[in-house]
């Protein structure tokens, strides 16, 4: 099967920094793929890249069959690429409609129009509040994001970046900072995401790893150490090595 | 090098703490009246006028850094922009009230007037002396940030600063040291400058295009950057005078254009 | 600062309350004849303060060379009359307007790539070139003398503009008020939303596909246009443009005048302008060694403790003084 995103030999480095060398990755549609690996392996760098908030040092990067290494971050958006940040970034003064249906609006080629106001946009408003509801968040469609407890604004994260009707989506860290009774909350919303969208997520909370993905890859010092399916991961001496390592130094 | 010793200080507030900090040369101003008055009208020794310039400026600005400047260090860039123009405004109008609008006249002693004899030409002693005593500063300077446990304290505190605080660094009181180096340079400045730089209330407007240029220029958190910047400043602005004098200005203005887009941290800017 | 007022939850009728500017500036006209040349200047202002509150306010660039814009219509508007013989007030106004909106597309596409204090020194650059054109040039801008002789055709071939302002009045006030109309639409539209988008994440404007760079242009161009007319009446009705249409100090003290009416918030460019040039024409005749000091202390006040200007605070008082109500419609 043809992979809907795949990069070869992704390589970055910041002057004599090297934070990504030779990653090969392919991810298909209906994936449910975790990239884990100890802090400072690259993921986050990984991921912006993917998205063309940074430029790679070499390698290409194909979305489907199309080769978008120098495209930019808001066609590869229009292509079908979405992403959470690992750290919160929405608009916090504003309204949870408003942050999640500024991506929708961009989707449907609305968000340029200077007359008819937005308010009357009652087809975007409409379908963000679909949105909305199906996460849970119709309550809160008024509330601005900042007033919001922290669980419910991972919700909007993913929520905006849904909005975008991805077929690929990149999630940064979606529980991270989450008590861990939302963080069950978190899972539920990904578990009853369209099964057609191929998704990657990076995720320290091994238990939410396990139970979410259907295949591995891990990340050590911008390399590829090895990549499988969960059960292969969870025996594989290496990976053992590397997090136990980790965990003396701490 | 006048312009590059208040230029530094302003690196060093700016760039070092990263305070847009666009009433620097109120402190250059202060300086100059400083020097200007100790020379003139108190008749004191042209170094102990120099030393007061540079710590009457410094403890005026560890005041307002308490006051005022330490509540907007995580305020947005537009709060600190206007919250200094604010500072511009309020000093122009003291500098009038008591100086009234001429510049103080400068008496500068014997020893530093006429023209000392170097390499077959004559150059005015003082402006001698400013290159000199500029390039000692310059040294220690360099020295201090690069080479101390001081510099290093104040760049981790930039960087990281909850992570220095829980280290041990006083960061509030490391930040008000810091800004009040940067300030007692301009003060520094403004006095050495007195004599060739009239010092008069509008001085922080006239001279603020070119101090922030000097450090945008450099790049912000490096002495080196605005150093060079200022030479190449003040050689081309030299030479565009004499040769062409219609379009001197212009030339700066494109040049600093150029170089921004070129390099958008400035030549040596080290921060992103 | 809670609530949104514009945006998806916006909604988007006028309020009746919106009309009171203008009900009060007719009023002006009719009670105040003796003051209509500082009503003049003040409608002129606010015009520009609106410009300016549309790139800082709502998309959040920060500018220290507004006036450049400003200073290009007023040159343009008066060289037109003064060399070329034009009078016709609109040629004037549309050509004003294109020179500025030229301008705008071609320094913003160059700028506003950059940030912050990179930003910052860039639009301060420019500025300060157009301000040593115009004082190099004399044979076009009258250098530092300013450049005199301007002419203005009566308008539409029938209403002249007299000696008391009356005529000037009214046209700058219909500007104005089409100008308003203009922006209000724009703010509310998903165009302005996207723009407090870009106020305040970039980063996610980016993220959602949006063409960040080409808005900030788009919005840079309005904003400029507008910009430039109001440079352009200030020509029309003084007939006369002298170098200070293009200083740093314009520009800080416009930045001042918004400040303190509300920044991002479409009145506060209108507060802004009338509590300061009204402030000005009264105090800076009585006290003028105490003006600058006073606008300096009020900006540093506005900085530190009321970051909404006037609007803000009206906005906190109004709040404290009916804490239930409030409480209820921010629960709902």
């Amino acid at each position: 099967m043809a992979a809907v995103l795949e990069t070869q030999k992704l390589c970055k480095s910041f002057g004599a920094l090297t934070v990504a060398q030779n990653i090969d990755f392919r991810l298909h549609a209906g994936d449910r793929h975790a990239l884990i690996g100890p802090n400072g392996a690259g993921k986050t760098t990984f991921v912006n890249m993917l998205m063309g908030a940074l430029a790679p040092s070499s390698g290409r990067i194909y979305l489907g069959s199309e080769d978008v290494t120098r495209v930019r971050q808001a066609q590869r958006v229009k292509r079908g690429l979405g992403r959470t940040f690992q750290i919160n970034a929405l608009f916090k003064h504003l309204p949870v409609l408003d942050n999640v249906a500024l991506g929708i609006a961009e989707r449907r080629g609305d968000a340029s129009h200077v007359w008819k106001p937005a308010f009357l946009h009652k087809h975007i408003i409409g379908e963000t509040a679909e949105l909305l509801s199906t996460l849970g968040l119709a309550d809160d469609a008024r509330i601005p994001v900042k007033d919001l407890p922290y669980g419910k604004q991972r919700l909007v994260e993913i929520a905006i970046a849904l909005g975008l009707s991805p077929k690929v989506l990149l999630l940064d860290e979606p529980a991270a900072g989450v008590p861990s009774m939302e963080s069950e909350r978190i899972l539920q919303v990904l578990d009853r995401l369209p099964a057609e969208i191929a998704i990657l997520i990076i995720e320290h909370d091994m238990d939410l790893v396990f139970r979410f993905a259907r295949r591995i890859t891990v990340l050590v010092q911008g390399e590829v150490l090895t990549e499988g399916a969960p059960s292969e991961i969870a025996h594989d001496r290496r990976v053992h090595q590397v997090y136990l390592g980790e965990q003396h130094h701490a | 090098m006048i312009l590059y010793v208040i230029s530094v200080g302003l690196s060093v507030t700016m760039g070092l703490m990263g305070f847009i900090n666009l009433a620097h040369g109120v402190f250059a101003m202060a300086g100059g009246y400083v020097f200007a008055t100790a020379l003139g009208r108190l008749g004191l020794p042209f170094p102990l006028a120099l030393l007061l310039a540079f710590f009457i400026t410094g403890l005026l600005s560890v005041v307002l850094e308490r006051l005022l400047y330490s509540r907007l260090y995580n305020a947005g860039e537009l709060a600190q922009v206007l919250f200094t123009i604010g500072l511009i405004f309020m000093a122009v109008a003291v500098a009038r009230a008591i100086y009234g609008t001429l510049a103080p006249p400068v008496f500068l002693p014997e020893y530093l007037k006429g023209q000392v004899h170097v390499l077959g030409r004559d150059f005015p002693t003082y402006r001698v002396f400013l290159i000199l005593f500029s390039a000692v500063i310059i040294a220690s300077l360099w020295f201090g940030v690069e080479r101390t446990s001081w510099g290093a304290m104040v760049r981790a505190a930039v960087d990281h600063r909850a992570m220095a605080q829980s280290v041990g660094i006083n960061t509030r009181r490391l930040f008000t040291l810091t800004f009040a180096l940067g300030s007692g340079l301009a003060g520094l400045g403004g006095g050495l400058g007195a004599d060739i730089i009239a010092v008069q209330p509008s001085y922080p407007f006239e001279h603020l295009v070119f101090f922030l240029i000097v450090v945008a220029l450099g790049g912000l958190g490096s002495l080196r950057g605005p150093f060079i910047a200022a030479l190449l400043l003040g050689i081309a602005d030299t030479a565009c005078k004499y040769w062409i004098p219609e379009f001197g200005a212009f030339l700066i203005y494109a040049a600093t254009i150029g170089v921004l887009l070129w390099r958008p941290m400035g030549l040596f800017g080290t921060r992103v | 600062m809670s609530a949104n007022l514009t945006g998806y939850t916006g909604d988007p009728r006028i309020r009746w309350t919106e009309w009171l500017p203008w009900i009060v500036a007719g009023a002006a006209f009719f009670l105040l004849p003796e003051y209509l040349a500082l009503g003049v200047r003040i409608l002129i202002f606010i015009l520009f303060a609106l410009s300016l509150d549309l790139i800082l306010g709502y998309a959040g660039i920060i500018t220290l060379g507004h006036s450049a814009f400003f200073g290009l219509g007023a040159y343009v508007a008066g060289c037109l009359s003064a060399k070329a013989g034009v009078s016709d007030p609109f040629v004037q106004l549309a050509a004003a307007a294109g020179a500025a909106g030229l301008l705008g597309v071609l320094t913003g596409a160059v700028i506003l790539r950059t940030r912050a204090l990179t930003l910052l020194m860039l639009t301060l650059a420019i500025t300060s070139i157009l301000l040593e054109i115009a004082n190099k040039w004399t044979s076009m801008t009258g250098g530092a003398d300013g450049l005199s002789g301007v002419t203005v055709a009566p308008i539409l071939g029938a209403f002249k503009f007299d000696l008391f302002g009356r005529v000037a009045f009214i046209y700058c006030l219909v500007a104005l008020f089409l100008a308003w109309l203009l922006v209000r639409r724009l703010i509310y539209s998903p165009f302005g939303a996207m723009l407090t988008g870009m106020r305040e994440n970039t980063m996610r404007m980016h993220a959602v596909g949006a063409p960040v760079y080409l808005r900030l242009i788009a919005v840079y161009t309005i904003s400029a246009v507008m910009a430039g007319v109001a440079g352009a009446l200030l020509t029309q009705t003084n007939q006369f443009v002298g170098l200070n249409v293009l200083g740093f100090d314009l520009s800080g003290e416009l930045l001042v005048m918004l400040i303190l009416g509300g920044v991002g918030r479409l009145y506060g460019a209108f507060i802004g302008p009338v509590v300061y040039l009204i402030a000005q024409d009264y105090l800076a005749k009585q006290f003028p060694e105490y003006w600058y000091f006073g606008i300096g202390f009020i900006l540093v006040l506005v900085v530190l403790f009321a970051p909404g200007g006037i609007l803000g605070l009206a906005d906190k008082w109004l709040r404290f003084s009916k804490p239930r109500s409030s409480a209820r419609a921010s629960a709902r």
